[in-house]
């Protein structure tokens, strides 16, 4: 007997995505092997290490904690989402190339959705809470300290970045805009 | 490391749910996921049918009341940890889910599949037995309220019958003059824990009325235990010695590669007592544990 297969709808990154997949599919396959996504990495496959993170309606969450079917209707976004609309890199992005945040770049994938989200809903964090934004993750390279400072310079970047947009706003050639 | 096939159903009312467990003895409920996919992707388990709880409808609600706080089955940790509300009625809560997992494992899993599961190294078994709550269970044949008490019987083994939803469980919520403490040792924050301790103490005139702790990871179950008597009514270093010794004559801490059986009931010792003495603080400080 063949086994059944579930019509799915994913939003990936803004874009609706349709699959046709067994109900026992994990959604970091679906990603991977259905969509052809291969920035979400699968390490362990438990939900220990975090290399799968990807943002589930904005809050991250294990890809191999989820079946895809289980995802129907559901906006999700990988690390192929976070760069910005004209391509370049995200604050998040940025900061860990700037603070050499990876090596092999295994684990990054999920760090860098993690933290994503994690700014967005604490965008100034304590030392203390930058270390704990990424407790959940493991990474084998790096030791941390630099995923760390990846974290507060993101912040810093985007602070700049909404600083400059308001002065930008509040220069009379702004305002006129 | 890929699950065995199964079918699946995604039912839109709680009744159909009802109806396909019924039907189908070798089903199995999925909630957050958080435990069960780690169990069919290993094979450790292999149902026939799943039955997807997560487009039932009303299942999301916190309703908090002030004889407690009722969380329904797809309330995921992270928003019963972040409620305000819940936090005031029952602030161990709140200091319990801060110990479950890490927040993006949070995200997902919820506190009543957290509680069905049964782990006995899990924070929420041990905090709903500690205050004496309950789940509400239903099924084809009619509803029931199953105490906490009665509900955890071995290792990952609880009493809801695999035809039954759990739909909420039962927070109490915390009685005047009493205080609440959390703590627990884990190798890293976010892992479970080697050992936890959850405590609540009531105090009448500077004295102990009551004081109890539940207890996690060092026994089969989660295990309350009565230290009223222990304490002999004050938190002095003595006292709270000796509480820590009645608490392991109820608990059997056992060794793993994590840690030996004799670090385990050292771990039950002081954090017996420092989650005690926490607890009394919080009783006996103005505003209590608002703070
Ligand atoms: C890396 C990692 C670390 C973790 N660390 C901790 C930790 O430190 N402490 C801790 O407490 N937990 C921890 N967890 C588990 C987590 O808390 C889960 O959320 C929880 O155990 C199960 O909730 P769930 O909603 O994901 O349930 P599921 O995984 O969907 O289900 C678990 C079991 O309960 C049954 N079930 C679930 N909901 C219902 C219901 N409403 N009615 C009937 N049956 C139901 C299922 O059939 C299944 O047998 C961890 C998980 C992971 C992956
Ligand atoms: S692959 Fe999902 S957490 Fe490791
Ligand atoms: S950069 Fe290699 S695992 Fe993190």
């Amino acid at each position: 007997m063949s086994e059944e297969q579930h019509d799915v709808r994913l939003v990936v990154n803004g874009v609706t995505r349709e699959i046709r997949v067994p109900a026992r599919r994990l959604l970091s396959d679906a990603l991977r092997h259905d969509l052809g996504l291969t920035g979400t990495h699968v390490g362990c496959e438990h939900g220990v290490c975090g290399a799968c993170t990807i943002l589930v309606d904005g809050r991250p969450m294990r890809a191999c904690l989820m079946l895809a079917v289980s995802a129907e209707g559901a906006e999700l976004t990988t690390v192929e989402g976070l760069t910005e609309p004209d391509g370049s890199l995200s604050p998040v992005q940025q900061a860990f190339a700037e603070c050499h945040g990876l090596q092999c770049g295994f684990c990054t994938p999920g760090f860098l959705t993690t933290i994503t989200a994690g700014l967005r809903e604490n965008p100034h964090p304590t030392h203390d809470e930058a270390r704990e934004m990424v407790g959940g993750n493991l990474c084998r390279c790096t030791g941390y300290q630099n995923i760390v400072k990846a974290v507060e310079r993101a912040a810093a970047i985007t602070a700049e970045t909404a600083a400059a947009v308001a002065e930008t706003a509040e220069t009379p050639e702004g305002a006129a805009r | 490391m890929k699950p065995a096939p199964f079918a699946y159903r995604r039912p839109a009312t709680l009744p159909e749910a009802l109806e396909l467990l019924a039907a189908e003895p070798d089903a199995k409920v999925l909630a957050g996921g958080q435990s069960l996919v780690p169990l069919l992707s290993m094979r450790l388990a292999a149902p026939g049918l799943l039955v997807d709880l997560n487009s039932l409808p009303d299942l999301g609600e916190i309703n908090v009341a002030p004889d407690g706080v009722r969380v329904g089955a797809l309330v995921r940790h992270a928003d019963l940890l972040a409620s305000a509300e819940a936090r005031r009625v029952q602030p161990l809560l709140a200091m319990a889910l801060a110990h479950v997992a890490h927040a993006t494992i949070r995200n997902r899993g919820t506190t009543v599949g957290s509680i069905v599961h049964a782990d006995a190294s899990a924070e929420m078994p041990a905090v709903l037995s500690l205050l004496g709550g309950s789940v509400t269970a239903e099924s084809a044949s009619g509803s029931r309220t199953i105490p906490a008490g009665e509900l955890f019987v071995g290792p990952l083994e609880s009493s809801l019958r695999p035809d039954e939803v759990a739909t909420s469980a039962f927070f109490p919520a915390l009685p005047p003059d009493t205080g609440v403490g959390f703590d627990e040792v884990a190798r890293r924050h976010g892992d479970y824990a080697l050992c936890g301790v959850a405590a609540q103490v009531r105090v009448v005139d500077g004295a102990v009325a009551a004081a109890s702790a539940g207890y996690l990871s060092v026994a089969d179950v989660p295990t309350v235990v009565d230290l009223t008597e222990a304490l002999g009514g004050a938190v002095t270093d003595a006292s709270l010695a000796a509480a820590g010794e009645a608490a392991l004559e109820h608990l059997d801490p056992a060794a793993d590669i994590h840690a030996t059986a004799a670090y385990r009931a050292q771990l039950v010792r002081v954090l017996t007592a420092r989650v005690l003495r926490a607890a009394y603080a919080d009783a006996t400080t103005e505003g209590g544990s608002e703070a």
